[in-house]
């Protein structure tokens, strides 16, 4: 079956069964490898794209459902020379084996672009309750996104600081 | 911990393959509803039943466990209406196809927050932005999270099909474990929710291993109405703890008309403790879940009185 949509802006065409998952389109037939596996069943979040603007888990998209659709992956985030705001954050601790970056990246641009507020480490956390890491113990992932949230609200006061122990 | 010599078990879903092999199966895509209830019933007389598949957060994680058997499938997404949530002449009126974000997020749900509880507990962002409303209905797991708000707010199924519409009391949709009474030819289109008992407290609590991403252990939903101390009107329903969802009337007639006192919260978590039928599985022990949702109920009841 012919399924034609756009990733990071550029139009595609692919020709493959209906229920092949979005996953394996984009890094088999269109080879943007960027996009992750990690469990395949839409719980760890490292496949995480954006499907007409929302965070998706890759694995659990049919790719008949993504006709006429807007795909967004981590490779449309920024360049290897031009690295986005929030990629430029993750530079400092936030990345260890890198398998969960791609879909935490994802996520978190989609959260910060999702409100004008500045978000909490209480949002930036629910934001990424679907995205698992096994090497940092989050805690550098969430100061990273803190970082490039500030950085791309430039002018809107900080979330009110929470008293007590540091989230 | 002592293990009962004999528990009551579900069906088992049994695996039969590693992971459906994809290539084999068929997607018809529906141009309008009406082609899509034309196919529906084609399916259904010729003994090859279309699924229907909304945001496939249930049927693409059975597909790669290799525990879905069906390989001929509606894809029903293209159906979603632009309007997805409507006031109704009682209440509202909220489509079958909406996902949990929308839910959670559209302005005609601010009178049922425990709706929007729910729809923020499912999952994750991820999850919550493609899972539908009316998949998780006829997904049919008891440990569904919105359905036990549905069953508390007595909600209304709308089914479609060539023949027309008819509309189900959510109470009786369910006949058994993952059993409903959709027909092959029916297609969930909507769910119609009262409006929300005012100056009610609405209670929503999921207990998991952890707070996304989590199979409940224990949900549970409900709303208590009363002026000064004594309960007016009293709706509560759980999940987790029988084949299916269940509304708690045994709980509610305790509840109904009494002091909230000490006294009433323990008849109370009597029949709660009466009306459940838990049972081990990979996630609890039975023990643990009956504890749990006597804890659950008792905070909400507390919640209750404070209010």
């Amino acid at each position: 079956m012919r399924v034609n949509f756009t990733v990071n802006g550029r139009p595609v065409d692919v020709d493959v069964p209906p229920m092949t998952r979005l996953l394996d389109v984009l890094r088999e037939e269109i080879g943007l490898t960027g996009t992750k596996e990690g469990c395949g069943e839409g719980e760890c979040g490292a496949c995480t794209v954006t499907l007409d603007g929302v965070p998706v888990v890759s694995c659990l998209v049919p790719v008949v459902q993504v006709q006429g659709a807007a795909v967004g992956t981590v490779e449309g985030l920024g360049a290897e020379r031009a690295l986005a705001a929030v990629q430029e954050a993750f530079t400092h601790g936030a990345a260890q084996c890198g398998i969960c970056t791609p879909g935490i990246l994802v996520a978190a641009q989609a959260a910060i672009a999702a409100t004008p507020q500045r978000l909490t480490r209480e949002q930036i956390r629910t934001a990424l309750a679907g995205n698992l890491c096994r090497c940092t113990g989050y805690m550098k992932i969430i100061d990273a996104v803190e970082a490039a949230d500030a950085a791309a609200k430039p002018h809107v006061p900080s979330a009110a600081s929470r008293k007590g122990r540091r989230a | 911990m002592p293990r009962p010599s004999h528990t009551c078990r579900p069906p088992r879903r049994e695996r039969v393959a590693v992971r459906s092999p994809v290539s084999q199966l068929v997607v018809e895509t529906p141009t309008s509803m009406r082609d899509a209830l034309a196919r529906l019933q084609r399916g259904a007389t010729s003994g090859a039943p279309l699924a229907p598949l909304a945001g496939g957060t249930d049927i693409l994680v059975d597909l790669e466990g290799g525990r879905e058997t069906r390989t001929r499938f509606l894809n029903v997404w293209p159906l979603r209406p632009t309007r997805l949530v409507s006031r109704s002449s009682d209440g509202i009126t909220i489509s079958a196809f909406a996902t949990f974000s929308e839910i959670a997020g559209h302005t005609l749900t601010k009178a049922y927050p425990m709706l929007r509880a729910a729809a923020r507990e499912v999952g994750s962002w991820q999850i919550q932005n493609r899972g539908t409303l009316g998949g998780n209905i006829a997904n049919g797991s008891p440990a569904g999270d919105s359905l036990p708000v549905l069953l508390a707010l007595d909600a209304e199924i709308e089914l479609a099909s060539r023949s027309g519409t008819r509309r189900v009391p959510f109470a009786t949709f369910y006949t058994g474990y993952r059993a409903t009474v959709r027909r092959p030819e029916e297609l969930l289109v909507a769910v119609h929710l009262p409006a929300a008992p005012r100056d009610g407290v609405q209670f929503f609590r999921k207990v998991g291993t952890r707070q996304a991403q989590a199979i409940s252990k224990v949900v549970l939903a409900g709303v208590l109405t009363g002026g000064g101390e004594t309960v007016r009107e009293a709706r509560l329903a759980i999940g987790s703890v029988g084949p299916t969802p269940l509304r708690l009337s045994g709980v509610e007639s305790v509840l109904t008309g009494a002091r909230l006192d000490d006294a009433t919260i323990a008849r109370a978590l009597e029949a709660l403790d009466a009306a459940i039928a838990p049972i081990d599985d990979i996630r609890s022990d039975a023990a643990y879940r009956r504890v749990v949702a006597g804890n659950t109920l008792r905070q909400f009841l507390e919640v209750a009185r404070s209010a």
